[in-house]
């Protein structure tokens, strides 16, 4: 993941320009593939900067307070750095039932933060999510945009630290 | 359980979303697809569709071969297929297993629909969460480019179809059919007023039938065995299966596909093994937390159809059965819920954006103990004030949860009050 380094040019990489340019025949308009776009610069940069957006915009000749409207919209195009392994733990009724406010709990513990601060080396930001869809096998917990690590406990959310350090 | 495999046929097959797999070994393999677009007229296709009678599954349960009747014959855009992957209702999780398991019967599906409809162009909307699922079902489409099954003059045929994954970005109310189309079009997921309804104008002006992943996942099955066969399940009203998906305080949690009719307790008891530990039932929310909530008592002697739940007061919905034992604090568990919807208001409509928030905030004096008197009323005044007020119905869906708490639980929500002014 590169760093959105305000002398930096942003621009998609090699990867990310063949696959802008293999969507857009898809849809009817440039402005179809905003979101797209954005997943792609949000996979490369890790976040969505003012940077980014205003290259999205002028990519898909929108104007950037439309790029604006659309990143604040959407909970996964976070517009602050996050860590390099965002952990999204799901908070909603399912998960809660079994057990998901001891994950965060337990997370918040071992990694030194509340849910919404990102550790000060930068590793790690903790998260709490609505419903990830996974609701049979709570409580759940996404990194970064990975498969969902289901049926937590306590030994397995070490597991999963352990095996990110 | 066995007779009720028409959704989850395949997922018991290994590396059923290979399309080398689905075609040797699995339902329908494409051959459904095939004989339907090389040999049958569209009109026909829908027909078929409206009388076995199949209905949404994505939560409304209107009758799906009805909505496609709804496109214009003499429509100048060309019409859009959306799948609505966007699954976000809480309690639900039958359509990401669908994307992970059987891509290619949700993709079959899918080409008959469109041709049905002679759409040219079709989108498969999976909320962005879905990772592993997005990778599988664009990988389960290249496949059938490559296999001819889609893209130009598909079973060669001159009929064509292009169809690709288009991924959310986080946000519930783009499961709502026009906020969903407004997304795909590059904007806030805000949702719109109906009419004009999508199959008249939708996205990008166009046409635009958008139906649940279940939904289309269930036409293949139709097509291939028929009217009758299709309604040899289920009720009058709602015939078929349909999968339902289990959370909470049951020893087996999961997605059980099952005839529309199903008694709610022996899901309960039977199939999902009874409540975990031995506890007994306090309350079940039957389709989705969006649902009204019912006693324990309402649910051991109602069963699962659209009509049979809308007659004890609540809905089928999306069929997330959330299951609640006696350990559950009420208030506590309609906190967790009213937080979940002030989120996700798309804050278009007053009542809605200031009311979800509104609701939020008492109910979580209520988990404090710093209800004030009268506090009660005041969250069904509101209720009253976002029903049947707004664009979409996030604002209906976030009232029910409250509403039926505070009918059939309203002693829990009192002794907080009392507790709070020292009584």
């Amino acid at each position: 993941m590169e760093t959105s380094d305000k002398h930096e040019k942003i621009a998609f990489n090699e990867e990310n320009e063949r696959r802008f340019q293999k969507l857009l025949p898809h849809y009817p308009t440039r402005e179809a593939a905003l979101i797209p776009a954005l997943h792609l610069a949000l996979e490369q940069y890790g976040y969505v900067s003012r940077e980014v957006m205003a290259y999205v915009a002028e990519r898909l000749d929108v104007p950037l307070s439309k790029v604006l409207g659309v990143a604040s919209f959407y909970t996964m195009l976070n517009m602050d750095p996050v860590g390099r392994y965002h952990i999204q733990v799901c908070r909603t009724l399912s998960c809660a039932l079994r057990g998901a406010e001891d994950v965060v709990a337990h997370l918040e513990k071992r990694l030194g933060i509340k849910v919404g601060e990102t550790t000060p080396d930068g590793k790690f930001t903790l998260s709490e999510v609505e419903c990830l869809a996974s609701c049979g096998s709570g409580p759940v917990l996404q990194v970064n945009n990975e498969e969902y690590e289901e049926n937590l406990t306590l030994e397995k959310i070490d597991a999963i630290l352990d095996r990110l350090q | 359980m066995e007779g009720y495999r028409r959704l989850k046929h395949n997922w018991t097959i290994p590396r059923a979303w290979d399309i080398e797999v689905y075609r040797k070994r699995c339902k329908f393999g494409y051959e459904t697809a095939r004989k339907v677009v090389t040999a049958m007229e569209p009109a026909a296709v829908t027909e078929i569709v409206k009388q076995a009678g199949l209905r949404g599954r994505g939560g409304a349960g209107f009758p799906t071969g009805v909505k496609w009747g709804f496109v214009p014959k003499d429509a100048e855009k060309p019409t859009y297929l959306i799948n609505n992957a966007d699954e976000g209702e809480p309690g639900t999780f039958k359509d990401r297993y669908i994307m992970e398991l059987d891509p290619h019967q949700m993709i079959e599906g899918m080409i008959i629909a469109a041709f049905a409809l002679q759409a040219p162009q079709a989108y498969i909307y999976i909320r962005g969460e879905l990772g592993l699922a997005a990778r599988r079902v664009q990988a389960a489409i290249d496949q059938a480019y490559e296999a001819g099954f889609l893209g130009k003059g598909i079973f060669g045929t001159d009929y064509s179809l292009d169809m690709i994954v288009h991924r959310g970005a986080g946000a519930y109310v783009c499961g709502e059919e026009t906020g969903l189309i407004s997304s795909v079009e590059g904007k806030r997921g805000n949702p719109r007023l109906k009419p004009p309804f999508p199959a008249v104008v939708g996205a990008f002006g166009a046409p635009t039938i958008v139906n649940n992943t279940e939904t289309l996942t269930s036409i293949p099955f139709i097509l291939e065995h028929g009217v009758e066969a299709y309604r040899e399940h289920g009720t009058e009203k709602s015939p078929g299966t349909k999968l339902f998906t289990v959370s909470g305080h049951v020893e087996k949690p999961g997605v059980y596909e099952l005839p529309l009719g199903f008694p709610l307790k022996e899901l309960l008891y039977d199939v999902c093994g009874g409540i975990r530990g031995g506890r007994k039932l306090k309350a079940v929310i039957p389709g989705g937390s969006s649902a009204p909530v019912l006693t324990a008592e309402e649910a051991e002697r109602t069963h699962l159809d659209y009509e049979s739940l809308m007659e004890v007061g609540s809905m089928l919905g999306s069929g997330g059965v959330i299951v609640m034992d006696d350990t559950t604090d009420m208030v506590w568990a309609l906190k967790n819920l009213t937080h979940f919807y002030a989120h996700e208001s798309c804050g278009q409509c007053t009542p809605c954006r200031e009311g979800t928030r509104w609701m939020d905030d008492i109910v979580r004096r209520f988990h404090e103990n710093r209800a004030a008197e009268g506090d009660i009323e005041r969250l069904l005044d509101i209720c009253d004030s976002m029903s049947g007020t707004t664009i979409c119905a996030l604002s209906d869906a976030a009232v029910f949860p409250v509403k039926s708490f505070l009918t059939k639980f309203r002693e829990e929500f009192e002794q907080r009050i009392q507790r709070g002014t020292g009584g």
